[in-house]
């Protein structure tokens, strides 16, 4: 499904993204842990194509297709759908005129609006005045609308409180197809600073982040007890030692 | 150059001498379209009442509703003796070369009077409508809302598709008496060459309301105009909304004015620009004279040329400590954020910018026809071009 290979990416001149090399299939959810400023977020940015991540080396394939260079909408077109962490506000654009725009236009997204319990929101201009959670789910609600094959979510848990994790591990399992278990189609890679998500979504593999590297793929929930048991500074030594 | 105001003046021909239609039959079918595209229904349907003046000659004056006056303003003076004490009594006759132009020679307007406690529930369309080159049109408006009355006035104000130039000078006094309603909106719908001087003043009495809405999205030569309501009754509200498409070579002053004169009332500006290329000042003044005032400003420009210029002047002006008054005002570009945010969802660049367009000229205003709600969005998403 998404395929890097030695990507660099620099941010305002600043070289953030050294040589990552990612591989998840068809049908795999990744998880990616790192402290703040490790450069997860400028991955799943630079996956997605936003100006200002300026890829200086390194190539991103999708389905086959180089799309190192491709701009964002294309992108979205073919399949991949991002959450934000923090999505700017649009003002006077309501809720339902954008569901309107990542859906088929036959309502997909009132339909989905009303079983999460979120159809007040439709009237509502785009995250102006939205709680944390409230904005999770309006991202959730997005993507389910847009059904990209692969979902790209940055710290979904930040900011929800326990009652409405609950929800949102939901929405995240439909939109990763966690109810299916032979041919699933949909990949995801999930950003996730306290791994709290991983107690309501199950993931294939796990990378730890460093400095704008990867280290360790391996069983997430592993690596998150480890990182718990013994820091991220164990990784370090992990990644001296391979090295 | 820039011309000063008795050169423009001199420069265009009065109304009065120029040969106008008799009736709207003999309009073609693009100054129809252009007519509905500016608010108006020529058939009438859902108004109460039509009054329609082209050049200097009134073609269409009626009104279905007994509580509803409406007349050529001309034809009032003669019948009411009172109306002189509404007349030049909020917009000083002598306050400028176009007041006193209109003052001396008059190409008639509107008078409509709603009786008191006639509440209407569609709105009356007036049209103020230039068909001839090099025309200027001097009209006079009076609308008087009388006790508990309600009422809601859509002007649409345009020129003849092909017009080279012309000059507009519109004086509007509106009188809303004790408990009354008026909402007004004014649709500007000009030529690439056109010059419009609304002189406009507005008396608000105790828990009375008025209500503006100013739509112009259309190419204009220049406009200067800056309403100004006096809350002189408790109670009183104004309210001012104003979305504004400046294009290339538009010279738009723009902005209202409200003084709080009695105690607990209430005010609000908002005004929504967009600069195409075009030149835009934003002006807003609230004065709060009076116990338990309040009121708020809002001045929002963006720019999508690298030639446009907005220029908001947000003024706030208190005269005791019993007052609160704020504003806010943001001038800039898209943030490229709010782009990229819906390029993610699937849309293109220019989709993205024209919906963030939109929701950003979407202020609500009340009891638009479908028309006019049609012929905003298209004009918002024609002024994405050249970009």
């Amino acid at each position: 499904m998404l395929h890097i290979e030695d990507l660099w990416v620099e941010v305002q001149g600043k070289e953030v993204l050294k040589g990552i090399n990612l591989h998840i299939g068809k049908g795999e959810t990744h998880c990616l842990f790192g402290r703040n400023g490790s450069g997860k977020t400028t991955l799943l940015m630079t996956i997605m194509g936003f100006s200002g991540y300026k890829v200086k080396h390194g190539k991103i394939t999708f389905k086959g297709v180089d799309i190192t260079h491709l701009p964002i909408n294309e992108r979205a077109k073919m399949g991949i759908g991002i959450s934000f962490q923090r999505p700017p506000t649009l003002r006077g654009v309501k809720l339902k005129d954008l569901l309107k725009i990542c859906g088929d236009g036959h309502g997909t997204g009132r339909k989905l609006a009303v079983a999460y319990g979120f159809e007040n929101f439709l009237e509502r201009d785009v995250n102006l005045g939205f709680s944390g959670g409230e904005i999770k789910k309006s991202e959730l609600l997005q993507l389910l609308t847009q059904n990209p094959d692969l979902t790209l979510l940055d710290e979904p848990e930040s900011g929800v409180d326990m009652e409405n994790l609950n929800v949102i591990g939901d929405m995240i399992r439909k939109l990763l197809q966690k109810d299916i278990h032979r041919g699933r189609e949909k990949s995801g890679l999930i950003i996730t600073h306290t791994g709290f998500i991983l107690n309501y979504v199950t993931a294939d593999k796990g990378h730890v982040m460093l400095n704008g590297q990867i280290y360790c793929e391996g069983n997430p929930v592993e690596i998150f007890q480890g990182i718990q048991k013994y820091g991220y500074q164990e990784c370090i030594k992990c990644m001296q030692c391979t090295v | 150059m820039a011309l000063n105001e008795k050169e423009l003046l001199e420069q265009f021909i009065p109304a009065s001498e120029v040969e106008s239609v008799k009736s709207l039959d003999e309009l073609d079918e693009e100054e129809i379209r252009k007519l509905k595209e500016t608010g108006i229904q020529p058939d009438e349907s859902g108004r109460t009442g039509s009054f329609i003046q082209t050049n200097c000659s009134v073609v269409q004056c009626d009104c279905n509703i007994p509580g509803i006056e409406l007349l050529p303003v001309t034809d009032a003076l003669k019948k009411y003796d009172w109306l002189e004490e509404y007349w030049w009594k909020l917009v000083p006759k002598e306050k400028d070369p176009f007041t006193e132009e209109t003052g001396r020679h008059l190409d008639n307007g509107y008078f409509i009077r709603a009786k008191a406690g006639e509440k209407v529930v569609y709105p009356l369309q007036t049209c103020l409508y230039i068909r001839n080159d090099k025309v200027a049109q001097r009209v006079h408006n009076v609308i008087i809302a009388e006790e508990d009355s309600e009422l809601h006035v859509i002007t649409g104000c345009a020129t003849h598709p092909h017009l080279t130039s012309g000059l507009h000078i519109g004086i509007s006094e509106f009188y809303v008496k004790k408990g009354a309603k008026l909402i007004f909106t004014m649709v500007h719908n000009w030529g690439e060459n056109v010059y419009v001087r609304p002189r406009t003043g507005i008396e608000v009495e105790e828990g009375g309301v008025f209500m503006s809405n100013y739509i112009s999205l259309k190419g204009v030569k220049s406009i200067q105009t800056y309403p100004t309501a006096t809350l002189k009754g408790k109670g009183a509200l104004a309210r001012f909304n104003s979305v504004v498409v400046a294009p290339e070579g538009a010279q738009l002053d723009l902005g209202s004015k409200v003084i709080l004169d009695a105690p607990n009332t209430r005010a609000e500006i908002i005004s929504r620009t967009v600069s195409n290329g075009g030149t835009i000042i934003a002006r807003g003044h609230l004065v709060g004279k009076a116990r338990g005032a309040k009121a708020h400003l809002e001045c929002q420009g963006m720019i999508l040329s690298e030639r446009g210029v907005i220029h908001a002047i947000p003024e706030l002006e208190a005269h005791l400590d019993d007052v609160d008054m704020s504003h806010e005002a943001a001038v800039g570009k898209i943030a490229q954020e709010e782009i990229e945010y819906l390029m993610a969802r699937g849309l293109s660049e220019d989709e993205a910018v024209a919906t963030i367009v939109r929701g950003f000229l979407d202020v609500k205003i009340e009891g638009l026809p479908p028309e006019l709600e049609a012929e905003i969005q298209r004009a918002v998403e024609e002024c994405q071009h050249g970009m």
